[in-house]
């Protein structure tokens, strides 16, 4: 491997860390006192909705913003005050920023001809061929199509071989079945160079599919570290709640916090949480469920040890979608509770004006704070 | 009738084909009127036998000779034209071309107001400017003072009536001209090229040369165009600033038509001058290539 400008640092130790980095704007500061630790060779994705200072942080990385406060550090060496042709990292912009005068091949090698090195053509040519564009090498990028543009800029970007790559929205501007081949893709190559990959995106299904580590930002602030999964099973806020998938967060008021499960009164009815997804002890708390979690059956079933009941439901609509059925119930206390069933074929759906029991694993559900908002990062149609 | 099959055109294509090229009929006819009706005219009076008068008419002899003659006689006129035109394009493009800049990614909210500054010229007359500058270039005028009382100019010298006054007369009239087109380029450029740029290990300089200068060649080509070509044929410049030792072809033709008379070596002047700027014209815009660019 050929190592890009400024190396030397120890290899294994080529972490990218952002040190309590703060940005403002004026008086709006996108990014507020951020501390981040992106392992060599992850995949690690930036998720938030616009505006919540994922870009901002991505471009102070890339040295495109000065951070107002803090440092940025890869390995041992202290990028914050790099211009950005110094840096070891390289971009994939949101809009490609491919240069509309050079050919797809000029495009491609032009990192490689700014530092001079040797063997550009041939590496040109191995790098258009990962990327599957050798014979579109003469071409200009407006005669490109969206998805073969995105993947000259990513070869433009990974051709110098940097030791952390940013990717900011790169498949905002496809449509969704080229989103999906791309996201493949994308995680194919990053597994096969092992570079670190940050990945700045609004899509959470994007950013679930490709990313071994996501970072929930919201309002400049991580609320939220972790693998996909544990995320979406166990969130600490109702912002990351709601915005990775769709949670229903009910009132509850704790009952009793000492055992291993902690039991809440949820509208007169017990229920009981793991206590590892307790993050609350005390008072009211939001119980979470997701909806996919519960399933709905008619009123006066058994009651079964490790299973959470909801009893009084009435099921108010039925939306058939295919794969599953989605169900609001209104509950006793007047909430609308989501229910997804899988449409396995083996239980008749339900109908509108069905009285039906609510039940959950207990293993699948959490406790949140009750300061928080019930609506926080809560994602609207219009809003994609 | 012919016996070919009608081709198949549906309504909204025959709808185009019907009407498309009626906007083009405004346009072509004062072309025509205007401009390709006096050219033909005045190709057919470059070649009147130049033994007539104005008093006495012109004979039509086809007398082609009127062509190597007028260049003959003309010849350090066409030269200091297009070495004054050259250097007038060359000096704008200088200060145009940061000044373009500036404008297009520098000013912020000053963008709108610079712009209008720019074009405030043409607020009053050419001539009026042109005759203020000679106030200005005076020999009693601040400017020339100035440069003396600094030593850069010699106790005796002058700016008026040096090809110095000419030029700098053209320069100041075509900025405009320059500035204009090479804005227009200018902003187009995508400032997040630029940052691409500079990610892929370009320092400011080297990305302002090969992403920036490239993207801004078609305004670099129709501003060097828009000042070139008026300024060969300028003639009020050297009249107001210079004297006969700095007149252009223009001044030949304009004494050649409004005070001599001499209608065919007038027009085989103008046609001269026509055919060398569009044949310089198709050079440069060949080699500067900018078909390429979007």
């Amino acid at each position: 491997m050929t190592a890009g400008p400024g190396s030397g640092a120890v290899a294994g130790d080529r972490d990218l860390k952002l040190s309590r980095v703060t940005k403002r704007f004026g008086d709006f500061v996108a990014v507020d006192d951020l501390t981040l630790t992106v392992p060599e060779g992850s995949f690690f994705a930036l998720l938030g909705p616009s505006g919540c200072g994922k870009t901002t942080t991505l471009r102070m990385v890339a040295g495109l913003e000065e951070p107002t406060a803090g440092r940025v550090s890869i390995g041992d060496q202290d990028i914050t005050g790099l211009r950005p042709y110094k840096r070891p990292v390289n971009t994939v912009f949101q809009s490609y920023a491919l240069f509309p005068h050079l050919a797809v091949f000029e495009n491609v090698a032009f990192g490689l001809r700014r530092r001079g090195v040797r063997g550009v053509e041939e590496r040109t040519e191995q790098m258009l061929e990962l990327v599957e564009l050798r014979e579109y090498a003469g071409r200009r990028p407006a005669q490109l199509s969206g998805g073969q543009q995105q993947r000259v800029a990513l070869a433009r970007a990974l051709i110098n071989e940097p030791r952390v790559l940013l990717l900011d929205e790169p498949l905002g501007a496809l449509d969704l079945k080229l989103r999906r081949q791309m996201q493949i893709e994308l995680k194919r190559i990053q597994t096969e160079i092992e570079t670190t990959f940050v990945h700045v995106t609004h899509d959470q299904e994007e950013a679930m599919t490709m990313a071994d580590t996501i970072a929930v930002m919201n309002r400049g602030v991580i609320e939220q570290l972790g693998a996909p999964a544990e995320l979406y099973e166990n969130p600490l806020t109702t912002f990351v709640a709601n915005f990775l998938g769709q949670s229903n967060l009910i009132m509850t008021e704790v009952i009793d916090p000492s055992g291993h499960t902690v039991v809440v009164d949820c509208h007169g009815q017990k229920v009981a949480v793991v206590a590892s997804r307790c993050h609350t002890q005390q008072g009211r708390g939001w119980l979470g469920v997701r909806p996919e979690k519960i399933s709905a059956s008619a009123a006066g079933c058994e009651d079964h040890a490790d299973v959470n009941v909801l009893t009084g439901g009435v099921v108010s609509d039925v939306s058939f979608v295919g794969v599953s059925t989605q169900y609001l119930v209104r509950m006793p206390w007047g909430q609308e509770l989501m229910v997804f069933e899988q449409n396995t074929g083996t239980r008749s759906p339900l109908t509108n004006g069905d009285q039906v029991d609510l039940a959950w694993s207990r293993d699948h559900a959490f406790l949140l704070d009750a300061e928080q908002d019930a609506q926080a990062g809560v994602v609207r149609e219009d809003d994609l | 009738m012919s016996q070919r099959p009608a081709p198949v055109v549906d309504g909204e294509t025959a709808r185009r084909r019907g009407y498309g090229w009626l906007l083009l009929v405004p346009g072509m006819l004062w072309l025509v009127v205007f401009f390709l009706i006096p050219t033909v005219q005045l190709f057919f009076t470059s070649l009147y036998d130049p033994s007539g008068s104005y008093e006495l008419g012109y004979a039509m002899t086809w007398h082609f000779q009127n062509y190597p003659d007028a260049v003959r006689d003309n010849f350090d006129l066409f030269v200091r034209s297009f070495l004054y035109a050259g250097i007038t394009t060359f000096v704008c493009l200088l200060l145009a071309y940061p000044l373009a800049y500036a404008i297009a990614f520098k000013s912020g909210r000053w963008k709108n107001f610079l712009l209008v500054l720019v074009i405030a010229p043409f607020f009053t007359s050419f001539l009026l400017r042109t005759l203020s500058w000679s106030a200005i270039l005076s020999d009693q005028g601040v400017v020339t003072s100035l440069l003396k009382s600094v030593a850069i100019l010699p106790e005796d010298g002058r700016l008026l009536a040096t090809p110095v006054a000419v030029i700098a007369g053209l320069i100041y009239n075509f900025l405009p001209f320059m500035t204009l087109p090479l804005y227009a380029s200018l902003d187009k450029v995508d400032p997040r090229l630029i940052e691409a740029a500079g990610d892929l290990y370009s320092s400011p300089f080297t990305g302002f040369r090969k992403v920036t200068v490239p993207l801004s060649m078609p305004g670099v080509v129709s501003g060097t165009l828009l000042t070139f070509i008026p300024a060969c044929g300028d003639y009020i410049n050297a009249e107001l600033l210079g004297t006969t030792r700095q007149y252009m072809i223009g001044n030949r033709i304009q004494a050649a038509f409004l005070r001599e008379r001499d209608y065919p070596v007038a027009a085989t002047l103008s046609l001269l001058l026509m055919l060398v700027v569009v044949a310089m014209v198709v050079v440069y815009v060949r080699r500067a290539g900018t078909e390429k660019l979007v």
